[in-house]
């Protein structure tokens, strides 16, 4: 089916294919007869490795004869000479088939099958596989078959490392060589194996994985395993916070709904009519274990016993970076409460690969409640008009940025040097696509272990430019580069207090909202969302994102405006559906209804998950506009907007409108207009 | 150099290869035990191109049902022996149809569950070959079928996760080289169960993106081997499911679908200049369905059927 040039055939190939057609045709069907009538005289087996010779892929053959060997050792008496002949000759067999097709799966099986039933030359069998890579390095049958004698021959990971040395020693374009070194060694480095530490071992693996890139940069047999020793650099196993809203030494301010008397500009407000406040933990990778006895809270605020903490995550999960919990507070109990929390108080935050958070985190914030002077009127909110900019001193900022990691704890000093070795030898490789983006990565995971604010977010500029020059050299990943180069910015731009005011206003029209504006920056791709908790109203109108993958973070966020982007479809704005406060949406002149396509079907609750839906009234009113309009049911359903912008795209109508103001009855602003009551 | 797809031409060279004219030659005999996946692969490029009545319906389904062995299972042609594989050809040959009420889906689902291992993993059949193809084959069967939970999910989808590789990719089985083909039964099936948070999309993402061949636009499936338009399919749904596909060229994929194409005779190759058959012209047909070509019908990316398809099957209880 692969690999055969394209021509016409001429009439005596055709009668030769036709003749060698009669002549299988009849093998198949006496085989077939002797299959169904279970005959496993010597002549019947004959027939079918004639077959299998033939045609290594008639997978019934390899059924038959494992049923004659069955068959056959039933009616002899288990003489070993006996038994190891018929083996023996499922072995030649499935040789010769392997000859044929070395990638017939039935025939690599059969081996297996025969194998397993006790009968091994086991040098033999690495004496054949060495055969086979010389004919092609690549062959995973192959390969997993050299797992498969491996395990049954307990051969050693550190033999086996030897090997793929061997091979790669050979020709380092061995990308399944590099792939079998790197299962082995990052099993005997999570041992810690003798002579495996990671802080030795892994500069090493780095000179070795050089050969592989600088001989060829365009080969990619190494680039995976260089992105995997990286990963394996940077990587601390043990989870660590690193954010939390509120954050350590912050102020903030909370009320009931309504209009503020001379809110302070200074601290952020949190207006709730249900009374609750949330607190966030981000965490710097998936943990679970997040609980009342994990995570223990000290305060004045009544009614804080036993709180639920929720992981923000997909519904089947149990882990997540980001966890939530909800503190009540009186809001006619005007007072300020100091509030200590303390993560890790006992045992029981573990990441999903294991490993326990340690040490017990503390910090301390403090909430002023205050009194609400009128009731909250419900005015359309704007983009544009009713901002202040705030002239955020840095002791503000700081209140309100989070934490950084705790570094100080983690042995960083060969991953520095490992990495500052890295940076130095792929500056040589600078005008090549690999050597940029190595570069790239290289520098943005420097710039990840810097504390020092002085010396934070050097590097930045010159990461930019080194995926500006990859949008150019390497066109056809141009989105690839575009969505790493957003990423880059906006840690950037989150990198020091000073860059972080320029997009920062307060919205009067909402007691002093915090207001970020990303708007008209080319964003393909959000990020950093660790570092903007705080932020309750977000501006990312005119810019490139087709999905609001990491947002649901923000569980501050009120209102958020993705106009003028190109999201397709309300499955990609799924992650909103964990943020509880939004009340005002504006995607309007976006792609929602223009493409066939749904990109982000799998990554929301699909519908095979929700078999309620039928169930509510919606769904039972109105089946067909639920279905048509699957997604933007589930979303707009577990949300309280308020106030929704959905013009200048493709589904927009009437149709969808209607059906916009069946699952949101508690709307009050369609496309700026006012509903009747 | 092709700027369109002939249609017409395809669809000619299926329903040809589906009537009795060419079952003769060699190359067709070898293929006899396979014919269950040639029948689906040919069924759904005729949906995909609104062309599903060109067929016989009650012959092709009176003949899928011949081949349902009394273990529930479906052999790969008449006389032949059970295996997923053919299993799930013949359901989605099924719901092409809308016949899926013709079947006994206890015992369909029953033959399915019955080959779940201890740990979650699933073989072909009796004999015992353990691949994650045969994972994505349970669950995307029993999900049609409306009867995942026959099997133990939770532990397939952990067997499943057991196969990821550390470039993000996914193998046949642990500590197997990531493949395209594999990496899209994987996401397939994390992405029908709801598990693609399993996924490192963006490690994945990149690995996929990278199967681009600079010159000429189209897909391998694992570095350094060449462009072929299987991969069309195998790393395009799997970069569409995990909200990756951007990160392709997609105008420079469809070049390179359309130069395979064979202009006079009908029939989708491996690569321009190459002989057709049956499976490049349905993954070469799929592939420019979810490169949104005009006038293809959407494809399902996780199922590999006409989205119409699988909503009929989902949205109904």
């Amino acid at each position: 089916m692969h690999g055969r040039p394209r021509k016409a055939s001429k009439p005596e190939e055709e009668a030769a294919s036709a003749a060698k057609a009669v002549k299988l045709r009849s093998l198949q069907s006496q085989f077939m007869k002797n299959h169904h009538d279970k005959i496993y005289t010597e002549e019947a087996i004959e027939l079918s490795t004639k077959l299998l010779e033939i045609n290594p892929e008639a997978y019934t053959a390899w059924n038959y004869r494992k049923l004659a060997v069955e068959d056959c050792l039933s009616r002899i008496d288990s003489d070993p000479n006996l038994v190891n002949s018929i083996f023996d000759e499922e072995l030649r067999v499935v040789e010769s088939a392997l000859r044929q097709n070395f990638k017939s799966y039935g025939a690599w099986h059969h081996r297996k099958w025969v194998l397993s039933k006790g009968h091994s030359s086991i040098a033999h069998e690495l004496k054949l596989l060495d055969k086979f890579q010389r004919l092609d390095s690549r062959n995973f049958h192959a390969w997993n078959y050299r797992r498969f004698v491996v395990e049954l021959t307990k051969r050693s990971e550190q033999d086996e490392l030897q090997y793929t040395d061997d091979m790669i020693n050979n020709n380092f374009s061995n990308y399944s060589a590099w792939h079998n070194r790197s299962v082995l060694l990052s099993s005997l480095l999570a041992q810690n194996a003798d002579g495996f530490m990671p802080n030795e071992r892994i500069p090493d693996e780095y000179d070795l994985v050089h050969s592989a890139i600088f001989t060829d940069p365009d080969d990619q047999s190494g680039w995976f395993y260089h992105l995997w020793l990286l990963d394996q650099t940077l990587n601390v196993e043990t989870p660590l916070l690193t954010s939390s809203w509120p954050s350590h030494g912050s102020t903030i301010i909370l009320s009931g709904a309504g209009c503020l008397n001379g809110s302070s500009s200074k601290f952020t407000t949190f207006c709730s009519e249900s009374g609750s406040f949330p607190l966030i933990l981000y965490f710097d990778q998936a943990v679970g274990g997040v609980s009342s006895s994990t995570v223990t809270i000290d305060s004045e605020l009544k009614g804080n016993e036993d709180l639920v903490w929720e992981p923000i995550s997909y519904k089947n999960s149990q882990v997540s970076c980001v966890w939530v919990t909800h503190l009540k507070y009186v809001s006619t109990d005007l007072c300020e409460y100091k509030v200590k929390i303390r993560v890790g108080n006992s045992p029981g935050i573990v990441s999903s690969r294991g490993h326990n958070f340690r040490a017990p985190y503390e910090f301390v914030f403090t909430a002023h409640v205050h009194d609400t002077v009128k009731d909250s009127q419900e005015g359309i909110v704007s983009w544009t008009d009713g901002f202040d900019i705030w002239d955020a001193k840095s002791k503000d900022l700081n209140s309100l940025i989070t934490l950084d990691q705790l570094q100080a704890e983690i042995d960083f000093k060969w991953r520095q040097e490992a990495i500052d070795s890295e940076v130095e030898c792929f500056g040589i490789l600078s005008d090549s696509k690999i050597g940029k983006l190595t570069l790239a990565r290289l520098l943005m995971a420097r710039e990840a272990m810097v504390s020092d604010d002085a010396v934070k977010g050097v590097r930045y500029e010159e990461i930019l430019q080194l995926y500006n020059d990859l949008m150019a050299l390497d066109s056809s990943h141009y989105q690839y580069y575009k969505d790493e180069h957003s990423v880059a910015f906006l840690h950037k731009m989150t990198s020091s207090s000073e860059s972080l005011s320029r997009h920062l206003f307060r919205y009067r029209g909402m007691n002093n909202l915090v207001c970020l504006r990303l708007n008209n920056l080319s964003l393909s791709r959000i990020a950093s969302v660790e570092k903007l908790l705080f932020v309750q109203m977000l501006d990312l109108s005119h810019n490139e994102l087709h999905s609001t993958e990491g947002l649901e973070a923000m569980q501050l966020l009120s209102c958020l405006n993705l106009s003028h982007n190109r999201i397709r479809s309300f499955s990609a704005l799924d992650s909103l559906r964990h943020v509880k406060q939004l009340k005002v949406l504006d995607v309007s002149h976006n792609h929602i209804g223009k493409h066939s396509v749904d990109t982000t079907r799998y990554l929301c609750s699909s519908p095979l998950s929700n078999s309620e839906w039928s169930q509510d009234d919606v769904g039972r009113q109105n089946p067909g506009l639920v279905t048509k309009y699957w997604d933007a049911y589930f979303v707009l359903r577990d949300l309280n907007l308020k106030q929704l912008d959905i013009a200048g795209n493709e589904i927009s109508g009437n149709e969808f409108s209607s059906f916009v103001l069946q699952v949101v009855p508690k709307l009050v602003w369609l496309d700026g207009q006012k509903l009747g009551n | 150099m092709a700027d369109k797809l002939v249609a017409d031409k395809h669809l000619r060279y299926i329903l040809n290869l589906m009537a009795e004219k060419k079952k003769e030659s060699f190359e067709s005999v070898v293929m006899d035990h396979l014919r269950m996946n040639g029948a689906y692969w040919g069924l759904t490029t005729l949906a995909l191109l609104d062309k599903l009545g060109s067929v016989s319906e009650d012959e092709v389904v009176s003949w899928v049902m011949t081949c349902q062995h009394e273990s529930g299972g479906f052999a790969g042609n008449t006389g032949h022996d059970p295996h997923v594989l053919y299993t799930l050809s013949a359901v989605q040959i099924l719901a092409l149809f809308d016949k899926l009420n013709i079947l006994d889906v206890e015992k369909v689902s029953n033959y399915i569950a019955g080959l779940q291992n201890e740990d979650g993993s699933f073989s072909g059949d009796i004999w015992g070959e353990v691949d994650t193809r045969f994972s994505y084959i349970a669950i995307c069967c029993l999900s049609i079928l409306k009867c995942l939970d026959k099997i133990n999910v939770k532990k397939a989808v952990d067997y499943i996760v057991s196969c990821k590789n550390l470039d993000g990719g996914f193998g046949c089985s642990p500590g197997a080289e990531s493949h395209a083909g594999q990496i899209f039964c994987c996401v397939g099936a994390l992405a029908i169960t709801g598990n693609l948070h399993r996924v490192d999309k963006d490690l994945l993402g990149w690995w996929l993106c990278e199967r681009q061949d600079y010159e000429s636009g189209g897909l391998n499936g694992r570095p350094e081997k060449l462009p072929d338009v299987c991969y069309s399919w195998w790393v395009l749904s799997s970069l569409i499911m995990i909200d990756r596909v951007h990160w392709i060229e997609k105008a420079k994929l469809v070049k390179f679908i359309l130069d395979s194409q064979d202009m006079d005779n009908g029939g989708i190759s491996d690569r321009p200049s190459y002989t057709v058959d049956i499976f490049h012209t349905y993954f070469g047909v799929a592939g420019l369905s979810l490169l949104e070509y005009p006038g293809v019908k959407t494809i399902d990316p996780a199922y590999a059927l006409p989205v119409h398809v699988i909503n009929r099957i989902l949205f109904t209880k």
